[in-house]
């Protein structure tokens, strides 16, 4: 049987029957259109069911109206960012690696493509910020082996060093040491710490620099050049500088002297675009090294 | 188990014995919607809120209309809320995005002038300014005029549908559409030159953005002015809720002064017990102040939640004192205070100058000044430098020590400038920036377009990092060829 509700006297109003310690709570009814609002978004809800991918199948699931996928949601924002990115692409394309630098926007382009670009394919060796390691080279300095200028830049990276393309970088530094070496032992440290004076690093009391530096422009000046100063149609280094590719420390010296040396680069002119070694190139260049 | 089966089988017969449990058609969870048919009113604070109504609407719709010129390729619009530059032109303001302090320093004065206008007399913004309530406004008079006041409004809903009533109608929700239409067209005229897309609007040629927005608008004005009306204010607004914590006793509130209008009674029962000196209230229980009401309240219930204290009531309760002839006021801007203090006989006080007011006013006038004082003395011509965090410091093969930085130049006025960039605490160091060829002296000059930055990647290089000690504090600065301008910013040289 229907029962009188409640009323509060303090208020009036009817109370739901709830009550907790003597609190007793007011009916405080919800409007009618927040719970047709709350049916709404069950109808909603289904609506989504038809447009979007929404139940497990056992083997598929289904597609919804418009066949929508997050892949090509990926697919088509990538293309949108390339057509959004293609005038300055094909400007950066067109323009002399010399004159890139030249225009602000252009530069600020290359840029920040060149910094991706090193950030995945060249950071694994040279690392993150560039400045290489042991075998390495630190590409921030001014030490360069194939030359700090943009072309020479642009095509050590197009087509490495010492691959098996014709464009690569070529020239070894041959072992000298070992049992049919052109070098002895003892000859080796002669030179070794002869190589050592040239940059005014100490050398081993006692040592023969004189020897040294006989034995040096007999074996080493050819590439290297009689003041030690590298040559870099070789790739040979400056050995009267600061920098050191693999160190220069009398034990690492013999080593290099000993076993040779002959890392290799790979070249990216086939696996990158064009225009993305063009922007490695002027990253490469701003880094501070550049010539 | 067994137990929910014993519980079941007692409410079962409880259900039959027991009169306790009520029953859920007793009491709803859900309450219909009551239609309210707010009748018009007369009145000095009718007067007051079409005023404020025709101003608020007025700038709305008419504001980005207005032109500012600014120089010029430079947009001519007094406001525009230019995204896609990144830019907000409020007259002779220009806000970057990162001096979006300058809206957090509104907000906050915005919100402590509705701290104030509440502390002074309440729900000012709600009665008279919100939103909401002057789009309801316009909204009741569109109705008003086209399908009759109260009574006739009440008349025609009580009657079957008839082809002049569902004309009435229709035509009633085509004009509030119109009125929403244009609402959200106005909307979009803040985001874009005004008089172009207007025409862009016209012609189909407007980014589908504009149009979606409009639609959002239209649809929200609709719905929330048209349909939704008081719901708004009872269900869905936060500031009563909000509100009530911030009040005191002192509050101007629209109150109807009981002291005054008990016992409420007629007026042919009034004077007989005038006659007869028994107490009569001045209170005839016409229910004018509750026909009038926007949001169908009782004022004379006290204040409470639903009434957004228009002050309609007041102007209905002095229409109907005048006419018979009992003092104006019954229904008044005033509080329980002074209810009480003339029950007792005493003297009415109104305490505008309180600890709350003067806090507000002080704090408002803090922020004010803060924010004035940012705006005098707002540079032109700004600078920021980052030292690349990897690696530190490079060496160089004759021994020196290089630094490179990220410097960004912000060149705040619409004109082309030129700027000498250079370091200073530093000897013997040379700097130079990536892509710059010119120098003054042996500092690299560079050209910031107007209105714009420019971001550069610069190298320092000092030639003897072993004078230097480990870290050094330098400070770059740029001067402006011609007039001199000056900016500077202050980071480190790393040495070793």
């Amino acid at each position: 049987m229907a029962v009188q509700p409640e009323i509060d006297p303090a208020t009036g109003r009817t109370t739901t029957g709830h009550e907790w310690d003597g609190i007793k709570e007011l009916n405080s009814p919800l409007p009618k259109w927040w719970l047709y609002i709350f049916y709404a978004t069950i109808v909603w809800s289904i609506g989504y069911w038809v447009v979007y991918p929404a139940w497990p199948l056992v083997t598929n699931y289904t597609k919804g109206a418009f066949g929508y996928s997050s892949r090509q949601e990926v697919v088509r924002d990538l293309d949108a960012l390339r057509a959004l990115r293609a005038e300055r692409s094909t400007a950066l394309a067109s323009t002399p690696l010399e004159e890139i630098a030249r225009n602000p926007t252009l530069l600020t382009f290359a840029l920040a493509q060149g910094k991706a670009a090193f950030g995945d394919n060249c950071a694994p060796c040279h690392g993150l910020s560039a400045t290489g390691s042991r075998g390495f080279p630190n590409l921030r300095d001014d030490s360069w082996l194939w030359g700090g200028g943009i072309q020479d830049i642009h095509q050590t990276i197009a087509y490495g060093v010492r691959t098996a393309d014709d464009r690569s970088r070529q020239g070894v530094m041959p072992a000298l040491g070992g049992p049919n070496g052109v070098l002895k032992t003892d000859e080796i440290v002669t030179v070794a710490n002869y190589v050592r004076s040239l940059s005014g690093q100490s050398t081993r009391p006692g040592a023969d620099l004189a020897k040294g530096k006989e034995l040096f422009i007999a074996n080493c000046a050819a590439c290297h050049g009689e003041d030690g100063r590298g040559n870099r149609d070789l790739g040979a280094p400056n050995l009267t500088g600061h920098n050191w590719v693999y160190g220069s420390d009398e034990k690492t010296i013999i080593e290099t002297i000993t076993q040779g040396r002959g890392a290799v680069m790979p070249g990216w002119a086939g696996r990158l675009d064009e225009t993305t070694v063009k922007a490695l190139a002027v990253y490469v260049h701003a880094l501070g090294g550049g010539q | 188990m067994s137990d929910l089966l014993a519980q079941a089988a007692r409410k079962s017969t409880a259900a039959e014995s027991d009169p306790i449990i009520p029953s859920a058609d007793d009491e709803p969870l859900y309450e219909s919607r009551r239609e309210i048919y707010q009748q018009s009113v007369k009145g000095r604070l009718r007067t007051v809120k079409w005023v404020v109504l025709f101003a608020c609407l007025g700038v709305y719709y008419f504001l980005p209309f207005l032109r500012w010129y600014r120089g010029p390729n430079q947009p001519d619009q007094a406001v525009l809320v230019d995204i896609a530059n990144n830019r907000f032109y409020f007259f002779f303001i220009e806000i970057w995005p990162q001096e979006i302090y300058y809206f957090t320093g509104l907000l906050v004065m915005a919100s402590l002038v509705l701290f104030l206008m509440n502390a002074v007399a309440g729900r000012v913004w709600c009665g008279y300014l919100c939103p909401q309530t002057v789009w309801t406004d316009l909204f009741t008079v569109v109705e008003r005029w086209v399908e009759g006041d109260r009574r006739e409004r009440m008349i025609a809903d009580s009657k079957p549908m008839s082809v002049a009533k569902a004309g009435r109608k229709v035509l009633k929700h085509f004009l509030w559409l119109m009125i929403a239409w244009w609402t959200g067209g106005a909307w979009v005229l803040y985001f874009a030159d005004a008089p172009t897309l207007v025409k862009d609007l016209a012609t189909f040629q407007a980014p589908m953005v504009a149009y979606i927005w409009i639609g959002i608008l239209t649809f929200t004005t609709y719905a929330l002015a048209g349909l939704m009306k008081e719901q708004v204010c009872l269900y869905m607004c936060p500031w009563p809720r909000i509100q009530a914590a911030l009040t005191d006793q002192y509050a101007l509130n629209v109150t109807y002064r009981y002291d005054r209008g008990e016992p409420r009674m007629s007026m042919k029962t009034a004077a007989r017990a005038r006659e007869a000196e028994q107490p009569a209230g001045d209170c005839i229980d016409c229910h004018q102040c509750v026909v009038v009401c926007p949001t169908g309240v009782d004022i004379r219930d006290g204040a409470q939640l639903g009434c957004i204290q228009c002050g309609l009531c007041i102007d209905a309760c002095n229409t109907v004192m005048a006419k018979v002839n009992r003092p104006l006021g019954l229904i008044a801007y005033d509080n329980d205070v002074n209810i009480d203090r003339r029950r007792q006989g005493l003297e009415e006080v109104y305490p505008i100058i309180r600890t709350r007011t003067v806090l507000y006013a002080a704090m408002i006038a803090a922020v004010g000044l803060v924010m004035l004082y940012g705006l005098v003395t707002r540079s032109f011509t700004e600078m920021s430098v980052l030292h690349d965090r990897n690696p530190l410091f490079v060496q160089l093969s004759d021994g020196s020590v290089r630094n490179s930085y990220t410097v960004r130049i912000l060149n705040k006025r619409p004109l082309h400038r030129i700027f000498v960039l250079a370091v200073d605490n530093l000897p013997l160091a040379r700097l130079s920036a990536v892509g710059i060829t010119t120098t003054s002296g042996d500092w690299p000059v560079i050209d910031v377009g107007p209105d714009s930055t420019r971001e550069l990647i610069v190298h320092v290089t000092a030639a003897k990092p072993a004078d230097l000690p480990q870290s050094t504090r330098v400070t770059f600065r740029i001067t402006e060829l011609g007039t001199g301008e000056k900016a500077s910013a202050v980071d480190h040289f790393i040495s070793r």
